[in-house]
């Protein structure tokens, strides 16, 4: 196929193509974290969430996208036109636009920037502008406090994420996200379970920064109707949607690559073979997943009451035979190609992995006040992150003075300290807070 | 490659934006518009500097526009503090208005 | 290719430029203001200053950007549409401005000959690192001096800003 594209379009080809692949898929794959994202909250609240469409509710997405594109759209008579159409637009865009530097595996890629990280960074600090130009453009008080919340929010827990971020940095050398899996592996371990410490103020601030509960103050329904969206219906409503969502990939993928290895399957370095073939025994995990879930969907398609649904489970099934066999098939394939697909999956299953434990949270923890979260923020977790920069990087240099290889014992050694300093941070704000008085408590 | 564009034009257009920071600094009376058009000033200095870097083949001239990246921050976190200050005990953000000590 | 990107983020610069100081409406000015530093950024990157146009666009954009759009949100009075938005010497400065920029381009345009045509053959091939060494090697004391600035900055701004001092 190479001799049929001219050498000078050549390198552009595959990432024009993965470029398409992804904005095709991402709305997809947005009304779909939703549906599951409802699924899980009924299945915590003891109650079954979305039956009706589809068997389980799996059509749900489709509907609701077909709902919304259908509605009116309606623009209030003083908003700000220019700002109020442009701003969702601004804020899906720049969700899109970080994705050009995610390795979704080591050859599935636009683009390996040598500054990579720090240009999803930068393309998601500018999603703020978004939200508040579409909170001030709505000319609605709900709108403009949601947005000015929403500002202050993100400007605070991007200090607090990216400093959890520098300390695994440090520790992979480089900001291309490529090379920071790499050093994962020639490291032989996850940077999650070296730098603890660092991910978890990572997992707080990203929270923070995609406005999901806990921190969801600059939409909360309770205080501002629905924040920044409030005057936003039907396209437009759905572009923030599909923005905050698309956020909560590229959240999870920085997560996934600076912490949980990125495509890097679990024991990576363990190359036991499978008996009596050349595949490794751990590369036949992904095929046996898929084959699982086909095997129940196939046993609950009998137990459909209703024909088409019967048709749906069937299909849902097929489609994990399908999956499971690339699985297979790329066993058998060159490296290039098995890596490609496997390390695709393994990132993925990462992706949500991490989405799901933010489900958890949302349902679990209770909406902050905004006092205690600018608290939180500014006293407890960007303190906590300075000192965790300068432990792990005093720690580096030991290692490497030292000659202490094993990087576990480092972590530990980290681990502790950092919990000792976070306790005394939580002291510091108990004693602070019973020390005001009682009407600014 | 960057072989086609002479390094004049870098200067051109750098002193174009300077020229639009000085007449908004100059002529406007919102004073937070004249503090934007003093950050497009720095801007237009930086594209200077770093326009000369790529042309002598060392990153000095990127390292001091850092350093401006950071003034820039210094001033605007100052001039925007002294202006929600004013605004408080003034109801004001224009300069020509601002005039509490003329006799 | 590169040309084109050149002149195309020139345009776009200047021509945001200009909207920026024309617009009657402040949050106009500063979505005006950031294509401007975005278009700016993009002139970096067409330089191959990397680590500068995510500097930019992280500061600048994501950071003072923020700063000034939260205090345009706080102090926008409706009012200040309706007044005039340009003071009383609007004529005699523009008119000064310019010809400050006539004396710059007539000096730019007589010595542009003796500015270097060719880029340099080889900037160092990773421009964080570069920039990285020189930070914190030849430019130890100057960086000292900018964070303490910063941090002059920063109190300063927080009384400024404290209800009661």
């Amino acid at each position: 196929m190479n001799h049929l594209i001219p050498p000078s379009i050549q390198p552009y080809v595959f990432s024009v193509l993965y470029g398409i692949v992804i904005v095709a898929l991402l709305p997809l794959l947005a009304g779909y974290i939703v549906l599951v994202e409802r699924k899980v909250m009924a299945d915590m609240q003891a109650r079954l969430g979305p039956m009706r469409v589809g068997p389980h509710g799996l059509l749900q997405p489709i509907a609701d996208a077909l709902k919304l594109l259908i509605k009116e759209d309606i623009v209030p008579e003083k908003a700000d036109r220019f700002l109020f159409w442009w701003a969702p637009v601004l804020s899906v865009t720049m969700a899109l636009l970080a994705y050009a530097a995610i390795p979704f595996g080591p050859v599935f890629q636009i683009a390996d920037l040598n500054v990579g990280l720090l240009f999803i960074l930068a393309i998601s600090s500018m999603g703020i502008y978004g939200i508040v130009l579409g909170g001030w453009a709505s000319n609605s008080h709900y709108s403009l406090l949601g947005a000015l919340r929403s500002a202050a929010q993100l400007v605070s827990y991007e200090t607090a994420a990216g400093l959890g971020l520098v300390s695994a940095l440090m520790l992979a050398g480089s900001l291309s996200m490529k090379e920071i899996v790499q050093a994962q592996y020639d490291q032989g371990v996850w940077f999650a379970f070296v730098v603890p410490v660092g991910f978890f103020i990572y997992f707080v601030g990203s929270i923070a920064e995609t406005n999901r509960a806990p921190f969801d103050l600059p939409e909360a329904e309770s205080e501002l109707v629905a924040g920044y969206m409030t005057e936003y219906s039907g396209f437009r409503w759905a572009l923030y949607f599909l923005g905050e969502y698309a956020n909560m990939v590229v959240v999870g993928s920085i997560a996934t690559t600076l912490f949980l290895g990125g495509w890097l399957r679990p024991f990576a370095r363990n190359h036991d073979l499978l008996w009596g073939t050349s595949i490794e025994l751990l590369d036949i995990v992904p095929a046996l997943l898929f084959l699982g879930v086909a095997a129940y969907s196939f046993w609950t398609a009998r137990r459909q009451p209703v024909q088409i649904q019967k048709l749906v489970m069937v299909a849902v099934g097929a489609l994990c035979v399908v999956l499971a066999a690339v699985m297979t098939a790329a066993l058998f394939a060159s490296p290039a190609v098995m890596q490609g697909i496997h390390g695709a999956f393994w990132f993925l299953a990462k992706v949500f992995g991490y989405i799901y434990v933010f489900l958890w949270v949302r349902f679990t923890f209770p909406r902050y006040r905004f006092d205690q979260l600018m608290r939180l923020g500014w006293h407890f977790l960007i303190p906590l992150a300075l000192v965790n920069v300068i432990v792990v990087g005093v720690t580096i240099v030991l290692q490497q003075n030292w000659e202490w290889r094993h990087p576990m014992l480092a972590a530990v050694a980290t681990t502790v300290i950092m919990l000792g300093v976070a306790a005394f941070l939580a002291q510091e704000e108990k004693q602070h807070q019973e020390s005001m008085p009682a009407a600014e408590r | 490659m960057a072989a086609q564009i002479p390094l004049d034009h870098y200067l051109f257009l750098s002193l174009a934006l300077f020229t639009i920071g000085v007449v908004g600094v100059l002529t406007r009376r919102n004073v937070i518009v004249i503090l934007m058009s003093i950050e497009l000033i720095l801007n237009a200095v930086n594209i200077n500097l770093v326009a000369f870097s790529r042309y002598w083949g060392t990153v000095d001239g990127q390292i001091f526009a850092i350093f401006i990246i950071t003034d820039a921050a210094a001033e605007a976190a100052v001039g925007l503090g002294i202006i929600l200050a004013y605004f408080r005990n003034r109801e004001t953000v224009l300069a020509d208005e601002m005039d509490m000590l003329r006799g | 290719m590169n040309s084109v990107l050149f002149y195309f983020f020139s345009v776009l610069a200047v021509a945001s430029g200009v909207l920026m100081v024309t617009r009657r409406n402040i949050v106009h000015s500063a979505v005006f203001l950031i294509t401007a530093l975005l278009a700016t950024a993009g002139i970096f990157l067409q330089l191959q200053a990397e680590f500068l146009f995510v500097v930019q666009i992280i500061l600048y954009v994501g950071g003072i950007m923020v700063l000034f759009v939260f205090v345009i949100m706080l102090v926008n009075l409706d009012v200040s549409l309706h007044l005039m938005q340009f003071n009383r010497q609007k004529f005699v400065a523009s008119i000064l401005a310019f010809v400050l920029a006539a004396q710059v381009f007539v000096a730019f345009w007589l010595g542009r000959n003796s500015l270097s045509v060719q880029p340099a053959r080889l900037m160092e091939p990773k421009n964080t690192e570069a920039v990285g060494q020189a930070l914190f090697q030849r430019y130890m004391l100057p960086f000292e001096i900018a964070s303490i600035l910063l941090l002059v900055a920063m109190i300063g701004a927080v009384v400024m800003a404290k209800r009661r001092v």
